[in-house]
């Protein structure tokens, strides 16, 4: 019996406390049949890349509305790669400026959801990039 | 197999490795866990079950942290339901564990049931070796939100403890079968909330009549023996031959303030201590490993056997019982026949 689950690690960096939108995204991973590990609000990206080590997820999504994701995202993805998980797909959730997309893309970031974007095309999103490792 | 010696050796991401292999069912988690077997055993596996709300979670991250005091290694396995909808799951017990999460002595798994119905995956016990032979002391192993039934855990665990909360449910729900009998010990969280000493009251009378039970059966009289006395200096030395009675304590916790998770784990250890010193450890053992020997081969022989009947066979069979043409018995034992498993009957 073989058992392969994609598992996603929903996490909310920094210091805002709107989480809403993680949530919903979660529950919309869930329905697409994904294992989602969902940590809460205020992580820091320590606490992020630890969660990540420990349930060894396929994929990670960050949820950020504060507009600190110029320091946060290049952190975590960072940690990331110092523990040997330079292969979870880093996705990023939220509000991010047009002009920041492509430092973050550069940075290792597979893509970024902004308002509007269907849980459809996330849980695509996630099943392709998956995949492909 | 590198990754193997890796955990062994305490590696982090080899240990988170492994535990996806055990959940994946693969050949090679036969292989890893042949590997890993003879390193396990030495850890003590608390299980934390309770219905949901009841405040598992953060007794769970309270504990942790006293057993850190102490300066043991702990790994959590958090146990969440999977929708029987979509296969999808979310894991949601870390919320309430934020404050061990970068803690290096610190392992927290999440674990979706993947369909198992007794409050545990199928793949907990083995995660539970994982991190015994990673060199983790102490196990918590926290289970779904469980009802009345849930009582997987009783058989992974060396110590039970069950969570209730106040003014959940009237007196007879506490002298109802199943998840209270599992308890070696019993937690009354949100004791700050009225109706805790009612909570109370209400375990400990039930707690009578098992102990009124026991003793009749043993043909002994202990009386009340608390779980405490029953391992106290000088009252364990016959222990061996003269069966003690356990009598689950009854604690009273906020695990929100952290208070009485002390006693929670003071009483967690005397119940180890107790185990071993009155063979009880040795004789669970020996059922756990033939429930285990049991259940793997109830499971492979099934498959296999079933793999034999012939798919059509399977449908007409299930056509003549859908139309009333045979009764369910005579169509499996026309199939088992067909194996040569039994006679064939007329």
């Amino acid at each position: 019996m073989v058992d392969k689950k994609i598992r996603v690690l929903i996490a909310k960096p920094g210091l805002d406390g709107h989480d809403r939108g993680a949530k919903v995204v979660a529950r919309g991973l869930r329905d697409a049949g994904m294992e989602v590990i969902y940590t809460g609000l205020r992580q820091t990206p320590e606490m992020i890349a630890a969660a990540a080590l420990q349930e060894d997820v396929d994929a990670l999504g960050l949820s950020i509305l504060s507009g600190a994701h110029m320091t946060l995202v290049p952190r975590v993805l960072r940690l990331l790669q110092e523990q040997g998980q330079a292969n979870v797909a880093v996705f990023v959730g939220g509000i991010v400026p047009n002009e920041d997309v492509p430092a973050l893309l550069q940075a290792g970031v597979k893509a970024i959801y902004g308002p509007g974007t269907s849980l459809d095309d996330i849980a695509k999103g996630i099943r392709e990039e998956v995949a492909q490792r | 197999m590198g990754i193997v010696t890796q955990a062994l050796s305490g590696e982090r991401r080899a240990i988170a490795r492994l535990i996806t292999v055990m959940e994946s069912g693969e050949e090679q988690a036969r292989q890893v866990l042949a590997e890993l077997y003879p390193h396990t055993g030495r850890a003590h596996i608390v299980g934390i079950t309770g219905a949901p709300g009841t405040g598992k979670s953060t007794l769970v991250n309270e504990m942790a942290k006293a057993y850190r005091k102490q300066d043991l290694k702990v790994g959590i396995i958090a146990v969440d339901p999977t929708s029987p909808f979509s296969g999808g799951a979310i894991l949601g017990d870390r919320i309430r564990m934020r404050d061990v999460a970068t803690d290096p002595g610190i392992f927290i798994r999440s674990m979706a049931t993947r369909g198992s119905l007794g409050g545990l995956a199928r793949a907990t016990a083995d995660a539970a070796h994982v991190l015994d032979a990673a060199g983790y002391p102490v196990i918590l192993v926290e289970t779904v939100g469980a009802g009345q039934s849930e009582v997987d855990i009783a058989r992974t665990a060396h110590t039970t403890l069950v969570v209730e909360m106040p003014a959940a449910g009237d007196d007879i729900q506490a002298i109802k079968a199943g998840i209270l009998e599992i308890a070696d010990v019993l937690v009354v969280n949100k004791a700050d909330l009225r109706g805790a000493d009612h909570a109370v009251a209400a375990l400990q009378a039930m707690l009578d009549l098992n102990s009124a039970h026991d003793d009749g059966r043993d043909g002994q009289h202990h009386g009340r023996l608390e779980g405490i006395e029953a391992v106290a200096p000088g009252n364990h030395s016959g222990a061996t031959n003269r069966q003690v009675y356990w009598r689950p304590p009854v604690l009273k916790t906020v695990a929100t303030k952290g208070e009485g998770i002390s006693d929670v784990v003071a009483c967690v250890q005397r119940h180890r201590q107790y185990l071993s010193e009155s063979g009880l450890q040795q004789r669970r053992e020996h059922e756990r490993a033939e429930e285990g020997l049991r259940r793997i081969l109830r499971y492979t022989l099934l498959e296999r056997l079933l793999n034999r009947i012939q798919p059509s066979d399977l449908d007409e069979a299930v056509r003549r019982i859908a139309r009333r043409e045979q009764d369910p018995y005579s169509a499996a034992n026309a199939l088992m026949a067909e194996l040569g498993l039994v006679e064939r009957q007329a």
